[in-house]
C-alpha cells in the first residue's frame, strides 16, 4: 500500500498503540487471525484495506458462518471493532464462543435497499465489516466498496459471491464428530478450507482446521490423553492459551497446502 | 434523644378528601358530601356532619341519615395532587415543610415565628397566604412535637413552650389514632392521655409492645421525631417554546442541540448525569409525542440531537411502521420541545477501558454506527448481549446500539469465551462454566457479581450453532420405513430417525442423531408454556442441525453452520 511510507508525526502516531493490540513484525496494517488460518492469507492476517471474501457453498452445509467467526475472532479480541451486515440469523452465542467480543460487534440484520450506503458508512469507522452479499450487486458498486475499504484501511469480508476479492475462502468439506446413532453430541468439525485469489495469493491453498474445535466440549481432562472416539493423536492446546513462539501454536493445521 | 421536642407549627385542612374532591372534580364541598373507601365513610363535609353523618358509617347508613348526600370515591392520589399547591403556598412563606399526609403539613416553628414576629403572627400569616393563594381553609396549631401540634391544630391553639404534657393530659386516648389500643386502654380504665402517660414506661413496653411504647411517649409529650423536611427536587427539565412552529425535522434537531447543551450545563451544575432521557414534543394542535431513550454512557449534545431527529423523523414520516404502534402523523408544527432527564445519577466520570478500548477507535466506530442508525433508524443497528436461556435464541438479546447492554434473562452465557477464560478447557456439557463474564467492560462491572445466576438446566451444550433461525423451519422426520418419527410424552422415540425433509425440499439422509433432550418451560403459566424435545442430527452431506419437536411438529431451530 501507498500508506506504508509514513513520515514525521504520523510515524509517531503509528508507534503509539493500545496495549491490547500487540503488533509483532507485520505492523498493525495486518489484523491478527487465528494461527490455524494464517497459512491461507497472503499476509498471515487480515491486511487492512483488503477484501477477503468467504464463499457460500450449498445452503445448510457450507460452514461459512463458522469460518467468518474464526476470521474475526483474533482481531476482535485484540480490540478491533467489527460489524456484520445482512445476516439476520447470526448466532451471537457462537460468536462469543469463537472469541469475538460482543460489545465491539455491531449487527445490522436487515439493511434493506440501503445496503451499499450502510456498508460504506461502516467501512468508514469499523475495522472489519462482514456483509452478506445481496443477490444483485453490480460490479461498479462492489468495486466502489472495495476501493473505499482500501482507502479507509478497513477489511471488507463479503459473505457470498464476490468477484475481485483479494482472497476468496471457501469451505470445501465439513465433517462433524461426536454424534452417533442415538448417542453422543456434536463436538467438533473438521473443515477443509480452500483459498484462491490474486497476486500473492494466486496459488490455491487448502488446509484442514477444526471449526469449532473441541476445546469447548472436551470432557476428559487433558492429562488423561485423547478423547475416546476421536482419532487424532495429540489434543490441541486450548485456543486461547498463550504459546511462546508462533509456529508452536499450530499443531491443528493437519495438512499443509495442497 | 436529648433535648426538648421540636417546636412545631402544624397546618391542618379539615375534611381534606372532601376539599380535594371539590378542587379536582368540582364536587361542591358546601353540599353534603361523603368520601367513601371500602363502603365506609372516610371524610364528610360540614353539612353532612350536621345531618348526623360520621366517619366509619356504611354508605347505606350515611344515605339514610342524609338522603341528598353526594358520594365520592376515595382517591389518595387526588388528595395528594390537590394538596401540592397548598404545600407550595406554605413554602412561599416558610421553608422546610414536611407533608405528614394529604391535608396536613408541619414545619419547624422557630424560623417563621422569629421572622414574622411571633408564633401567632406566623400561623395567621400562613393560614392567610394559603387561603389567598389556594382558596383553602385551614387551621394551625403550635406545640412541642408533631403529635401535640396536630391536636393543637384541631382546636386552633398555640400551646406555650413546655406546656404540651399538660395540654395532652386531658385529651382522650382515642387521640392517639390507634383504635385497638384506645379500646383496650379504655377497658383497662385508662381514659385520658395523662393517665396513660402516668403508667411506667417499662410496663407499657412489656404489655403493649413497641407501638404501645411509642404511643406512650407521644402521650407524655415526648415526641422526639425530627421533621423530615421535604426538599424540593431540582427541576432538571429543560423546555423550549417556539413562536414559529417548527415543521422541519432538521430544524427541530438543530433546536434540540441548543436545548441539549442547556441540559448538560444544568446537569453538570448539580454534578449529575442521566442514563435515560425523555424527549417530549408538542405540536401547535396539542398533540404530544413522548419517548424515553436509554443510553449506556452519557448522551452528548450531538447524540441528543440525533435522537430528537430520529424520534421526529419517525413521527413526521409516519413510516417505518414496524410493530404498527406509531402515533398518527402530527397535523401542525412543533411549538415546544422538552428534555426530561430520567434515571439521574451522580456523575462519577466515565471510566475508560484500561487497554484503550475506549479511545479513538471507539469514537470512530460510534460515529459510523450512529450514521447507520441515522440511515435505517435506531433499532436497525444492534449489539448482542448473552444471557441465560435454554435455546440458542433465548440466550441472545439484541439491543439497539447505544442502549444499556442488559441481558434478557439472568445467567451466565454458556461459554463467554475471550481472554478471561483461564485455560479451563474441560467445561462439562450443561454445567455452568466457571468464568468471569467478560462481555461487560470497565464501568458496568460494579454490581454484577453478587447476584446468583440461575443455571438453566437443559440448555443446549456447546458448541452453539452459528446460524440461529428467528422463525423455525417446519420439517418432517421419518424412520427407515418411511413412517413419521414420534416422540411420546414419556420421551420414547418411536423409531430411529432416518430421513429429514425440510419444507418441501428433497429428503436428506440422517447419519447421526442424539436426543430427545426435553425442555419444559414455564409450565406454570399456561399462555407461555412450551414443552419441547430437542435433537441434534447430522446429515449425510455433512450438515448438522438442531431440531425440536413440539406438539408433534418437527422444527429446525438452528444450524451448526
Amino acid at each position: 500500500m501507498a500508506g506504508r511510507m509514513v513520515v514525521g508525526s504520523a510515524a509517531l502516531a503509528e508507534l503509539v498503540r493500545p496495549a491490547s493490540a500487540p503488533d509483532p513484525a507485520g505492523g498493525h496494517r495486518v489484523l491478527p487471525v487465528r494461527p490455524e488460518l494464517t497459512g491461507l492469507l497472503p499476509h498471515r492476517g487480515l491486511r487492512r484495506g483488503s477484501t477477503i471474501a468467504v464463499g457460500v457453498g450449498q445452503p445448510r452445509r457450507s460452514g461459512g458462518t463458522s469460518l467468518v467467526l474464526a476470521l474475526l475472532a483474533e482481531a476482535s479480541r485484540a480490540g478491533s471493532w467489527c460489524a456484520v451486515v445482512g445476516v439476520p440469523t447470526f448466532g451471537a452465542g457462537a460468536a462469543a464462543e469463537a472469541g469475538i467480543a460482543l460489545d465491539r460487534l455491531a449487527l445490522v440484520p436487515n439493511p434493506g435497499p440501503e445496503w451499499p450506503t450502510v456498508v460504506a458508512a461502516l467501512i468508514d469507522g469499523v475495522d472489519v465489516v462482514v456483509t452478506a452479499v445481496p443477490t444483485a450487486v453490480s460490479a461498479s458498486v462492489a468495486n466502489r466498496l472495495a476501493a473505499r475499504a482500501r482507502q479507509r484501511g478497513s477489511v471488507l469480508v463479503p459473505y457470498g459471491r464476490w468477484d475481485g476479492a483479494d482472497v476468496t475462502l471457501q469451505v470445501v468439506r465439513g465433517v462433524w464428530e461426536g454424534l452417533g446413532a442415538g448417542r453422543g453430541r456434536l463436538r467438533r468439525r473438521e473443515v477443509t478450507v480452500s483459498a484462491r485469489g490474486r497476486g500473492a495469493a494466486a496459488r490455491p491453498k487448502e488446509i484442514k482446521v477444526w471449526l469449532p474445535g473441541d476445546e469447548l466440549t472436551r470432557v476428559i481432562p487433558r492429562a488423561a490423553g485423547g478423547v475416546a472416539g476421536v482419532p487424532t493423536a495429540t489434543p490441541a492446546p486450548p485456543r486461547f492459551r498463550v504459546v511462546a513462539g508462533g509456529p508452536a501454536a499450530r499443531p491443528r493445521t493437519l495438512a499443509g497446502s495442497a | 434523644m436529648t433535648g426538648a421536642p421540636v417546636r412545631t407549627l402544624l397546618l391542618w385542612c379539615p375534611d381534606w378528601p372532601v376539599l380535594a374532591a371539590e378542587i379536582v372534580d368540582g364536587v361542591p364541598a358546601t353540599d353534603p358530601v361523603v368520601v367513601l373507601h371500602a363502603n365506609r365513610v372516610v371524610a364528610c363535609s360540614e353539612r353532612a356532619r350536621a345531618e348526623g353523618v360520621r366517619r366509619g358509617l356504611r354508605r347505606r347508613e350515611a344515605q339514610g341519615r342524609c338522603p341528598q348526600l353526594t358520594v365520592v370515591d376515595h382517591d389518595p392520589d387526588r388528595d395528594a395532587r390537590a394538596f401540592e399547591p397548598v404545600v407550595a403556598a406554605v413554602e412561599e412563606v416558610a421553608a422546610g415543610v414536611e407533608v405528614l399526609r394529604p391535608g396536613v403539613c408541619a414545619l419547624a416553628a422557630r424560623g417563621p415565628s422569629r421572622y414574622l414576629g411571633g408564633e401567632e403572627a406566623a400561623a395567621e400569616r400562613i393560614i392567610e397566604h394559603v387561603a389567598q393563594t389556594c382558596a383553602v381553609e385551614s387551621q394551625a396549631g403550635v406545640a412541642d412535637g408533631v403529635f401535640a401540634a396536630g391536636l393543637a391544630a384541631r382546636e386552633g391553639r398555640i400551646v406555650p413552650p413546655g406546656g404540651s404534657p399538660e395540654f395532652l393530659a386531658t385529651r382522650p386516648v382515642e387521640a392517639l389514632g390507634r383504635p385497638a389500643l384506645a379500646d383496650l386502654l379504655r377497658r383497662l380504665g385508662v381514659r385520658t392521655l395523662g393517665e396513660f402517660a402516668a403508667l411506667p414506661a417499662g410496663d407499657v413496653l412489656a404489655r403493649f409492645g413497641f407501638d404501645g411504647a411509642l404511643a406512650h411517649r407521644l402521650a407524655a409529650g415526648r415526641d422526639h421525631r425530627p421533621l423530615a423536611v421535604r426538599r424540593p427536587p431540582a427541576d432538571l427539565t429543560v423546555t423550549a417554546d417556539y413562536d414559529e412552529p417548527v415543521d422541519r425535522v432538521d430544524a427541530a434537531a438543530f433546536a434540540a442541540r441548543t436545548l441539549a447543551e442547556h441540559l448538560h450545563e444544568r446537569l453538570a451544575g448539580y454534578g449529575l448525569a442521566c442514563t435515560r432521557l425523555g424527549i417530549e414534543a408538542v405540536t401547535a394542535h396539542g398533540q404530544e409525542l413522548h419517548r424515553v431513550w436509554r443510553h449506556d454512557g452519557l448522551l452528548t449534545a450531538a447524540a441528543i440531537a440525533d435522537r430528537v431527529r430520529w424520534q421526529l423523523d419517525g413521527w413526521l414520516s409516519g413510516s417505518n411502521g414496524r410493530g404498527g404502534a406509531r402515533p398518527a402523523r402530527p397535523t401542525a408544527g412543533i411549538i415546544r420541545l422538552r428534555l426530561v432527564p430520567d434515571g439521574v445519577l451522580a456523575q462519577a466520570g466515565l471510566q475508560s477501558g484500561l487497554w484503550g478500548e475506549t479511545g479513538e477507535e471507539r469514537e470512530r466506530a460510534h460515529r459510523a454506527l450512529s450514521r447507520v442508525q441515522g440511515i435505517l433508524g435506531p433499532e436497525a443497528v444492534v449489539t448482542a448481549v448473552l444471557g441465560g436461556g435454554r435455546s440458542p435464541a433465548d440466550q441472545v438479546r439484541l439491543v439497539p446500539w447505544g442502549d444499556e447492554r442488559q441481558p434478557a434473562r439472568p445467567g451466565e452465557p454458556a461459554l463467554p469465551g475471550g481472554p478471561a477464560r483461564g485455560g479451563s478447557g474441560a467445561a462439562r456439557p450443561g454445567a455452568v462454566a466457571a468464568s468471569g463474564g467478560v462481555t461487560r467492560l470497565g464501568r458496568s462491572t460494579r454490581s454484577q457479581r453478587a447476584v446468583p445466576v440461575p443455571p438453566w438446566p437443559g440448555r443446549i451444550p456447546p458448541p452453539t450453532p452459528a446460524v440461529v433461525l428467528s422463525t423455525p423451519l417446519l420439517a418432517g422426520v421419518h424412520d427407515a420405513a418411511g413412517g413419521p418419527v414420534v416422540v411420546s410424552a414419556r420421551l420414547a422415540v418411536s423409531a430411529a430417525p432416518a430421513r429429514l425433509v425440510v419444507g418441501g425440499g428433497p429428503p436428506a439422509e440422517i447419519v447421526g442423531w442424539a436426543g430427545p433432550w426435553p425442555v419444559d418451560e414455564r409450565w406454570w403459566a399456561s399462555a407461555e408454556a412450551r414443552r419441547r424435545a430437542r435433537f441434534q442430527v447430522c446429515l449425510a452431506d455433512g450438515a448438522a442441525l438442531l431440531l425440536a419437536v413440539e406438539g408433534g411438529q418437527w422444527l429446525v431451530e438452528a444450524i451448526y453452520d
